[in-house]
């Protein structure tokens, strides 16, 4: 939030410049480091603050605040009614969820984690996704189903699965996954607002890091509508001219640092942070590979038949004259999530990801 | 929001039947009926006999009012069943034999009260007052379904067994949430209480002491599979007191029992004791669909056993011989019946042609870039093929 300074003249261009020194540390006063969980947690708040429709439930996010505390402090300043533990059954709970949106609320769900929201395939596919539909509008479905996902953190099994492909498989849901602390306030803010069903994916391995961001700056960002919207809206998180890196959430920070690496080989790489995907945005990416003209698309979950095979399918289809090289992708391997000691060779890595670079037929001296 | 714990709950209803709360949440030892299958009121039964498990005659004219619902229903049935073999209809799940069921489950519900049907409760859901081609509009293959749910307070007719449980749950909690009175009928048959949802949504509305009635049709089959292949428990009523609410077996095919058991259930729900369970023992008279063949799972010896248990007839002698159907009444009903299937006639034979933008239109509140493009794509195609033409 950089502050806006008004100079009306010369004469007191020196008052001026004081003044945006002052507002300038005004703003920095209200910028802190907060973690992603922080800002999931507040956009939470901030949204059952304004509406009275926004309840969560789920597995442990009452008393205990979720396992990953996300919803830490909700049951306490909200009530039991607001934030509240339910029985321990996925299904009972996207079901009950259906039911609230049909009449009047907009529940915020939480699965404990991505491979204990299979119990619930069956309410997110036949139902979430096709309500709206087959009803032809009359019974929209406003809710929002958080899962926390992919890996990186050592965890056992049944606990690391990329699983977005299914969801956005799915017409009728919407697919958003933030990678930046700013991102995890505004989607959610975003998610919890839509009309439309939101598969609300965070990924896990980022919600312990920190970004110096104004959360209340943010509040107010989102609710005089001073933002933009991210549905739709794939964000260039760095600009490059050579190639393009396509990630979303937990590998678009292995992107950029696989950017930052590139850069120093003098190798100019733009890094587009999908954001939503679904809806995806073809614009933007296609933009990007057009100017460049070469591409990587980097996703955890295994390549074949997914969200990563889909977006080289779509650039493909819409940049094929301005491609110099085939698409590549770096993924995950097709094999089920790893043991812990094992996901090292497994996930996406820096190291990977510039071998593929290496490989999009450079001209000789390139 | 009543703050009152579900535990608590079922003690202050069961001291009030002077009984434990184990004996409130089991079913009576048999299941209430109250007219023999002659039509007769039954002696024993004119109440059930067992505390807590009493059950007053409904007034005549409710009686009267859920009869002429009782024989549109198994007009309505015969007609639609006709016109599927005429090939007017793609498909009609029949209740023909269940009517009385579905009248009853339609009949027990105040305005506000939701109920959540399956592809097999047409007849209920006309009788909640859904306007009949509505309701045909998802059979004849127009689209998925044809009324507003907010509307009529009744939830599209669920194909996936008992996941709409979870939905009857779930409203009902809203409504509770909001200090609303608002009572949920869910339904399901027999074969869906081996579902996973049926489980999770009858414990979900336990916990929260939610106004669910939870309406089981049992109609013997699953399709092909009997009962006997589903549960070995000792009636699928008592398992509610493994959830810890209050569960009760009644005749499926006696209209006023079913009226004094949902009718009790609706007003307990109401006044905050938690969910209820109540089985319905009925038969499906007809096969599956117009797709099954039921000679192959069933005998005909069976089918003839229960034709003798005809819902239809067994009320109409027991009005008739009460004194509560004159002539005129009986036409008047008569005539009733043959407008609604005359009116199902007319739509069915009108010509409908779905408009094929429909089909991006409504995947999302607003139609994504992607809906878009395809939208664009399927209307350059027809234009083309139009333009062949």
């Amino acid at each position: 939030m950089s502050p806006t300074v008004t100079t009306s003249s010369a004469a007191n261009g020196n008052v001026s410049a004081a003044t945006a020194a002052a507002a300038a540390r005004t703003a920095d006063a209200g910028t802190q480091p907060v973690t992603f969980a922080k800002a999931l947690n507040t956009a939470l708040a901030d949204s059952m603050a304004l509406e009275e429709s926004v309840l969560v439930f789920g597995e442990d996010v009452g008393v205990l605040g979720g396992v990953f505390r996300i919803t830490d402090g909700l049951t306490k300043r909200f009530g039991t009614g607001r934030c509240f533990d339910t029985p321990l059954a996925e299904s009972g709970i996207v079901g009950m969820a259906i039911g609230m949106a049909m009449n009047g609320m907009r529940p915020v769900i939480e699965m404990q984690f991505d491979a204990f929201a299979y119990p619930a395939f069956e309410q997110i596919a036949s139902h979430v996704a096709k309500m709206h539909n087959r009803t032809k509008g009359k019974m929209p479905l406003p809710m929002v189903i958080r899962i926390p996902y992919a890996g990186g953190i050592g965890g056992v099994e049944h606990h690391c699965d990329s699983s977005e492909s299914y969801y956005a498989h799915t017409p009728g849901l919407k697919v958003f996954t933030p990678a930046t602390v700013r991102d995890a306030y505004l989607m959610l803010r975003e998610a919890i607002d839509s009309p439309d069903p939101v598969i609300f994916m965070e990924p896990k391995k980022l919600y312990w890091t920190k970004e110096q961001v104004d959360l209340e700056a943010l509040r107010l960002s989102h609710e005089t509508d001073a933002v933009p919207p991210t549905e739709g809206r794939a964000a260039i998180a760095r600009s490059g001219t050579d190639a393009t890196l396509i990630a979303y959430g937990p590998s678009v920070s292995t992107a950029m640092a696989a950017a930052e690496a590139a850069a120093l080989e003098g190798r100019s790489l733009e890094v587009i942070d999908v954001r939503t995907i679904v809806p995806l945005d073809d614009a933007t990416i296609c933009a990007s590979v057009r100017k460049t003209g070469r591409a990587v698309v980097i996703a955890e979950a295994p390549g074949f038949a997914s969200v990563s095979s889909e977006i080289v399918a779509r650039i493909q289809e819409r940049c094929f004259h301005s491609l110099a090289a085939p698409v590549l992708r770096v993924t995950g391997f097709d094999t089920p999530y790893p043991a812990p000691k094992l996901e090292k060779y497994y996930l996406p890595s820096v190291d990977r990801i510039l071998d593929a670079v290496d490989a999009l037929q450079w001209e000789e001296g390139a | 929001m009543t703050t009152t714990e579900p535990r608590d709950a079922i003690e202050q209803v069961s001291s009030k039947f002077g009984i434990t709360p184990e004996d409130y949440m089991l079913p009576a030892r048999t299941e209430i009926h109250m007219l023999d299958i002659n039509g007769k009121l039954h002696p024993s039964g004119q109440q059930g006999a067992e505390p807590g498990h009493e059950y007053p005659l409904p007034s005549p004219k409710a009686l009267v009012d859920a009869y002429e619902q009782l024989v549109i229903g198994r007009r309505v049935n015969d007609q639609n069943s006709a016109l599927v073999r005429q090939g007017r209809m793609a498909v009609y799940p029949s209740s023909h034999g269940q009517e009385a069921c579905q009248v009853a489950a339609a009949l027990c519900l105040g305005e506000d009260d939701w109920m959540f049907p399956t592809y097999r409760d047409t007849v209920a859901v006309m009788a909640k007052g859904v306007a009949p081609m509505e309701v045909m509009a998802g059979f004849r293959g127009d689209w998925h379904s044809g009324y507003d749910p907010k509307q009529y307070k009744v939830s599209i007719q669920s194909t996936p067994l008992t996941t709409q449980l979870l939905h009857a749950v779930g409203v009902a909690h809203a409504a509770k949430l909001r200090g609303e009175d608002t009572v949920v009928l869910a339904m399901c048959g027999d074969g869906a209480t081996s579902e996973g949802d049926f489980h999770e949504a009858l414990n979900f509305a336990a916990v929260f002491n939610l106004p669910v009635i939870f309406f089981v049709q049992n109609n013997q089959y699953a399709i092909s599979v009997p009962l006997s292949q589903q549960s070995v428990a000792p009636s699928l009523a008592h398992k509610a007191v493994g959830y810890g609410m209050a569960g009760e077996r009644v005749d499926g095919n006696d209209l006023v029992a079913l009226l004094a058991v949902l009718g009790r259930a609706v007003r307990l729900a109401r006044e905050g004791n938690g969910p209820l369970l109540v089985e319905a023992h009925t038969y499906r008279m007809q096969a599956h669909t117009n797709a099954d063949d039921a000679t192959r799972y069933r005998e005909d010896s069976e089918v003839q056993g229960w034709i003798a248990k005809d819902p239809v007839t067994r009320m109409r002698t027991y009005l008739a011989d009460a004194g509560l159907l004159p002539q005129d009444t009986e036409e008047r009903i008569a005539a009733h019946a043959e407008a609604v299937a005359k009116n199902l006639r007319d739509g069915m034979n009108s010509e409908n042609v779905p408009d094929p933008a429909d089909l991006f239109a409504h995947v999302y509140s607003t139609p994504t870039t992607q809906m878009a493009e395809q939208a664009a794509m399927l209307a350059d195609e027809l234009a083309r093929e139009e333009d062949a033409k």
